[in-house]
């Protein structure tokens, strides 16, 4: 076990100092770069904080459609074989609420302000 | 300095024009750029744009038609009354400013999220869905004698060129594999009207003014196909920048569309309109997939590019709003 502080709470010191004392500094394109840059670390915040609960239940809902184990990758890499081959399509149970969860689990880490993904999570609510 | 260059060239081809100032560069990457710059003449400054590859530079990528086919087609739609801009000179070997062409400069908007959320246009937002299909139906009847040499591809070949880039980026995605499968059932099969196909007739493309729709820019993917490409381009949540209950570009409905496009004489085929938006929204997905390569492979390794990998699940949860709809 590594020592803390934890990677989400390191990242996220070095977003806000960008964000709080570097901002205010710089304009133009590289204010554009700047604000880029932001996004990709509280991207990879949210990655940190989320990425072990989702993945856990992607497999299990996997494991469950294929009947089969493996890792997360491998996994998908097989249903997406599946569907290319026509051995699983929507009429087959659980897939499609398995891609809705999936990839509401995607949207949450990287656009969570995109206008589809807060108008179904409206729905989920 | 360009402005020598532009300067030379001005002063062979534009009548009592004596020089150029203000060249300053709007857009560039390694192969094309566009440049903006006022042509110095005694009735008064004209506002031109540079379109061109650098020397070096002449190959287009394989999609693209090329510099010399998008002045031909600007030009073409701006005599048949489709707004475009005038071009004013296809550049020649003396001008030693590379390949490209010269036009006149149309003032207006093009940046999307503007164009949607600033007062200046808010009286033209209403109107707009119904005025792009107007314009989609004077682009489609463009004289195919005047056309210049384009590429040609149905539905078919585009399902078969995405699913190759696809499986190119070894990047195994089930909602894609889901909407291959979907384009493949539903290929609607060769059109029975080729028509011109702008290829990226979309809100961004477009300058827009208080008036309306000002000019269409971004002809590169022109080609010959189905015209109903265009509309469902138009269409795909992509374009609707946040506005996604108005389908046409953030504008509004599909009805307005297609009632611009019938009220000018045209037919729709809603069915192959749909198809056409479920193709665009992968091929706009696969689009940032390439753009993630191109980040890691080199030599663009920006952070920008870097993040629209990330952008490509967007269009997942858009093809599973098509194809796979919760409740109603």
């Amino acid at each position: 076990m590594q020592d803390e502080p934890t990677p989400v709470e390191l990242t996220k010191s070095v977003a806000d100092f960008l964000r709080n004392d570097i901002t205010p500094l710089i304009s133009g394109h590289q204010a554009f770069k700047l604000r880029v840059a932001i996004n990709i670390l509280d991207l990879v915040t949210r990655q940190l904080t989320g990425e072990e609960g989702s993945d856990a239940k992607e497999v299990e809902r996997l494991r469950a459609l294929l009947g089969i184990d493996g890792s997360v990758s491998e996994l998908n890499r097989a249903l997406a074989e599946r569907i290319a081959k026509g051995e699983v399509d929507l009429a087959t149970p659980g897939l499609a609420e398995h891609l809705w969860a999936t990839t509401m689990d995607k949207l949450a880490v990287d656009q969570p302000n995109y206008a589809s993904y807060k108008r179904e999570l409206s729905r989920d609510a | 300095m360009i402005e020598a260059e532009l300067s030379r060239s001005v002063q062979r081809w534009c009548k009592g024009a004596t020089g150029v100032t203000g060249a300053a560069k709007l857009s560039g990457g390694a192969s094309q750029e566009t440049w903006r710059f006022d042509i110095v003449h005694p009735d008064g400054p004209i506002g031109a744009i540079l379109r061109r590859s650098p020397k070096g530079y002449g190959a287009a990528p394989t999609r693209a038609a090329g510099l010399a086919a998008e002045a031909q087609l600007m030009q073409l739609a701006f005599e048949a009354g489709v707004p475009s801009p005038r071009v004013m000179h296809v550049l020649v070997p003396e001008d030693d400013l590379g390949t490209g062409f010269i036009m006149q400069r149309v003032e207006g908007e093009t940046i999307a999220r503007k164009i949607l959320r600033d007062d200046v246009f808010a009286a033209a937002r209403p109107l707009l869905a119904r005025q792009i299909g107007g314009i989609l139906a004077g682009l489609h009847r463009l004289p195919q004698d005047k056309l210049p040499e384009l590429r040609s591809r149905g539905a078919t070949q585009e399902i078969a060129e995405f699913e190759r880039d696809y499986r190119s980026l070894n990047w195994p995605k089930p909602v894609f594999e889901l909407a291959l499968r979907w384009l493949r059932d539903h290929d609607p099969g060769p059109s029975a009207e080729i028509t011109l196909v702008h290829g990226d007739f979309r809100n961004g493309n477009l300058i827009i003014g208080a008036d309306g729709v000002r000019a269409v820019l971004d002809w590169e993917l022109a080609h010959l196909g189905d015209p109903m490409e265009d509309l469902g381009w138009v269409c795909v949540n992509s374009w609707r920048f946040g506005e996604i209950d108005k389908p046409v570009g953030g504008f509004g409905s599909r009805e307005e569309l297609f009632a611009g496009y019938e009220a000018a004489g045209r037919t729709v085929d809603p069915a192959r309109v749909k198809f056409w938006e479920v193709m665009g929204t992968l091929r706009w997905g696969i689009m940032c997939g390439g753009m993630m390569q191109r980040f890691r492979e080199g030599p663009d390794h920006s952070m920008e590019r870097a993040m629209i990998g990330r952008r490509a699940s967007e269009t997942e949860i858009d093809l599973l709003r098509l194809l796979a709809p919760r409740g109603s």
